[in-house]
């Protein structure tokens, strides 16, 4: 007797996008839909060095499921992928690695600091350790604890998808983006 | 083979130009003079009794009350076929670090004694690529040397109780 298939029947569906629409037409912003489009559809790219890469792992895995975000493929690329996953220490001698795979994705791109260590160093607080993967990359979400469970990590991807949701076409071509990437001598 | 034979050998062929000889756990270890490393290393390696052919370990350690002989390098070598081992140490003061490298008789000493300049920088004359090997190469001090500071005990912003060492929180 084989295990009946269970299927998902409480599928959620996303909110509309505010709008105009009458018989046959739906007009809104490029914003709004381009927003959804991406918040929804997140491709990570996992840069995971130590615990919390394995704890990432976990949070992939069928329990916490991250795909139900619409993340489902994660690339060990970065063509294609939206958000650099940072997760675990990061030595002074990955940092210009880490910033290579930064300079290497596509904008837009949004960046999570998974753990203490990528955050801030962590315990490491010695000189072989970057204090702070921000140091390096500018840094949109800091996931905290040591290392996170699942369900932070879950977090820190549902405010990114607040975040990309909400973004502004204009943000990546305005003065002030300029600037930020301009202080990480990024052009 | 034991600890006894290998003291008479050496005292036999370097007498007494060697600093001393001390036992801790079954172990020898030999003090020598920094210029002598290259002979003794060779003599041990080439004698056919003693056979020390294998260089288990090569590293440094920092005495910074032991003026004029702060670092210390330190052999660690092995005789494979009567499986005893035996410490050298050597010691240089640590405004000119140079040593002569043990290269040329072990191949293996290229890394460590790689590593040894990347942290204490010893300098070791005549090794091949003397750059440092685990260490970014813009560094400009040698970490493992004691002239740092001990990490401020009062500091609140690396709490342990935030890591789940120990604190409240176990």
């Amino acid at each position: 007797m084989s295990r009946p298939v269970q299927f998902n029947t409480n599928v959620k569906i996303s909110q509309m996008p505010e709008g105009y629409q009458g018989e046959g037409f739906f007009a809104t912003s490029f914003d709004k839909v381009i927003g959804l489009a991406r918040a929804n559809s997140l491709w990570p790219l996992p840069f995971a060095t130590s615990c919390c890469g394995i704890e990432f792992m976990a949070t992939m895995g069928a329990n916490y499921d991250l795909a139900r975000f619409g993340s489902e493929r994660m690339g060990f690329t970065p063509r294609q992928c939206d958000i650099l996953l940072v997760a675990g220490t990061i030595a002074k001698k990955m940092a210009p690695i880490l910033r290579q795979v930064y300079l290497q994705m596509a904008e837009p791109r949004w960046v999570v600091a998974i753990g203490a260590c990528a955050s801030s160093g962590g315990i490491f607080d010695s000189y072989s350790v970057l204090q702070g993967i921000d140091q390096v990359i500018p840094v949109d979400v800091y996931v905290s604890g040591c290392p996170p469970r699942p369900e932070g990590i879950l977090e820190g991807i549902l405010k990114i998808q607040d975040l990309v949701h909400n973004e502004s076409l204009r943000r990546r071509t305005s003065p002030q983006y300029k600037a930020l990437l301009e202080s990480y001598g990024i052009q | 083979m034991t600890n006894e034979i290998v003291k008479q050998r050496l005292s036999e062929k370097f007498g007494e130009q060697l600093a001393g000889f001390d036992e801790s756990f079954g172990m020898l270890a030999v003090t020598a003079p920094a210029e002598m490393n290259m002979q003794i290393l060779q003599f041990l390696h080439d004698d056919e009794q003693l056979k020390f052919r294998f260089l288990t370990d090569l590293t440094a350690v920092h005495y910074p009350d032991r003026k004029g002989e702060e670092l210390c390098i330190v052999y660690h070598l092995h005789n494979l076929v009567d499986n005893i081992r035996l410490r050298l140490k050597v010691y240089i003061p640590i405004e000119r670090p140079d040593v002569a490298s043990a290269t040329p008789l072990f191949s293996g000493a290229n890394w460590m004694e790689r590593e040894s300049y990347d942290f204490y920088g010893v300098n070791f004359i005549g090794h091949p690529n003397l750059t440092r090997i685990l260490n970014v190469d813009e560094m400009d001090y040698f970490p493992m040397r004691k002239e740092y500071a001990m990490e401020d005990p009062t500091r609140v912003d690396k709490d342990d109780e935030m890591f789940g060492r120990g604190g409240t929180v176990a």
